[in-house]
């Protein structure tokens, strides 16, 4: 039974718009790291797949701008409880990086200039699920927002989108990233409302 | 976790801001830096959360202390800031957050740096100082629109002038106290030279504030050749209402 709060009518959002439990609608873009924003150079900028022990597959931005790339439109939900709808991104689908490549791992871990990290199952960077993007709304990414590429992962929390990818580990087992460390959820499905561990 | 808290005392910090105190009962205790995440809920069943930071020092009384800011066009923090009355509850959970958080066993030295209403985790940084007996150095750069924008002035003007181990620089961006030295103007280069501790002393920064402030400082203090795993950021946006 929650507590009512007495004299509040709040503003609800237009009825056809339909939000994860707990979000609220925004129309801006707001930010949130954990540090300072890292400023990656083109020239220095790579991307790396590996098992751990051995790099398996990688690109410099010439090579990984050569590769298709998709415009994909989705949903964000960040876990500070905003949503953004119908946001267009440009990127290289996780499909086509993966493609060749056989493993049976079950995670990853994705890891940013800046040292952040956040740990993913990997069949969720498969089947059109996911994209290393380096355009929003048309324009190239700011740093802020994670420029010159993020992940972007929509059918999680945005904390799964690392900004500033550079590399996935493939893992054997789920090992918690930085804030799956630091209280929020292994996993982070915002239907679910998977914000924090124990959930 | 839902927890239920009941409003004890209000306190006006400024024209648009309020310090909310809260018993809560079942409150587990918390860290200085951590936030709760506040739920209002309609006689209808529409509910609405936000984030708000936690202002004072963890301590025994079960109690918590908010400060909220009122955002023009918010949906929660005009109800928070004008609307809610001693002897109401309000629906919780928390404590949460693991990284920008102070705790009493640090003793390198503190830099804080706060944009407008990104004074309130770091005030409850300098309460748990102060209520840890801890002397780890601490320096506060506030950087704020105009001197009424300041929250929490009496117990700042005490603690500058009571604690030589805490010191205060005040930074104005719109209007400044007469004869103020700096013109209003946004913080740069300049004033982080004069007025953060230098890199060489290895200090912990925590800069809170409305995103561009947070990147401007984070930015400048990264050139100057702190590590930036030693700068630990929390940002609001314009909808953000955090804080």
């Amino acid at each position: 039974m929650p507590t009512i709060s007495r004299g509040f009518s709040g503003r609800r959002s237009a009825a056809d718009v339909k939000l994860p439990p707990g979000q609220y609608l925004t129309t801006d873009f707001p930010v949130l790291s954990a540090g300072p924003t890292p400023h990656v150079p083109l020239d220095k900028w790579e991307f790396a797949i590996s098992d751990g022990a051995n790099v398996l597959r990688r690109w410099d931005w010439k090579s990984f701008r050569e590769l298709p790339s998709e415009t994909v439109t989705v949903d964000l939900h960040c876990v500070t409880r905003w949503s953004k709808l119908g946001t267009t991104w440009e990127g290289v689908s996780l499909d086509t990086l993966f493609a060749d490549l056989n493993t049976d791992a079950s995670h990853v871990m994705a890891h940013s200039y800046g040292d952040y990290t956040t740990n993913l199952p990997l069949n969720d960077l498969r089947n059109k699920q996911a994209w290393i993007a380096f355009r929003f709304n048309g324009e190239d990414l700011a740093p802020e927002h994670g420029g010159p590429a993020r992940l972007l992962v929509p059918h999680l929390y945005l904390w799964k989108s690392a900004k500033w990818v550079r590399g996935i580990t493939l893992m054997h087992h789920d090992k918690p990233g930085f804030w799956e460390s630091l209280g929020y959820h292994i996993y982070g499905d915002p239907w679910r409302e998977q914000r924090y561990s124990g959930e | 976790m839902w927890r239920v808290g009941t409003v004890v005392a209000l306190r006006d910090e400024t024209a648009t801001a309020r310090t909310i105190t809260l018993e809560v009962p079942d409150w587990p205790g918390h860290a200085a830096g951590q936030h709760v995440d506040l739920q209002l809920t309609a006689p209808d069943g529409y509910s609405a959360v936000r984030s708000y930071s936690i202002a004072s020092a963890p301590n025994s009384q079960k109690r918590i202390e908010l400060t909220v800011e009122r955002l023009p066009n918010g949906e929660v923090s005009p109800y928070l800031t004008q609307e809610v009355a001693v002897g109401d509850h309000l629906e919780l959970r928390g404590p949460i957050g693991g990284w920008f958080v102070w705790r009493a066993q640090q003793t390198e030295p503190i830099q804080l740096i706060a944009g407008g209403s990104g004074i309130v985790p770091l005030m409850a940084m300098i309460r748990s100082r102060a209520s840890a007996g801890s002397s780890a150095p601490f320096r506060l750069l506030y950087s704020v629109r105009e001197p009424e924008a300041v929250f929490y002035r009496d117990e700042l003007e005490v603690l500058a002038h009571h604690d030589d181990s805490v010191s205060i620089d005040y930074a104005y961006t719109r209007a400044s106290p007469r004869n103020w030295p700096r013109p209003p103007a946004r913080i740069d280069a300049a004033l982080i030279a004069s007025a953060t501790w230098p890199s060489n002393l290895f200090p912990t920064f925590y800069i809170c504030g409305p995103t561009s402030f947070v990147e401007t400082a984070a930015g400048l203090l990264s050139a100057n050749g702190n590590s930036p795993d030693k700068i630990k950021t929390e940002r609001f946006g314009p909808t953000g209402e955090r804080k």
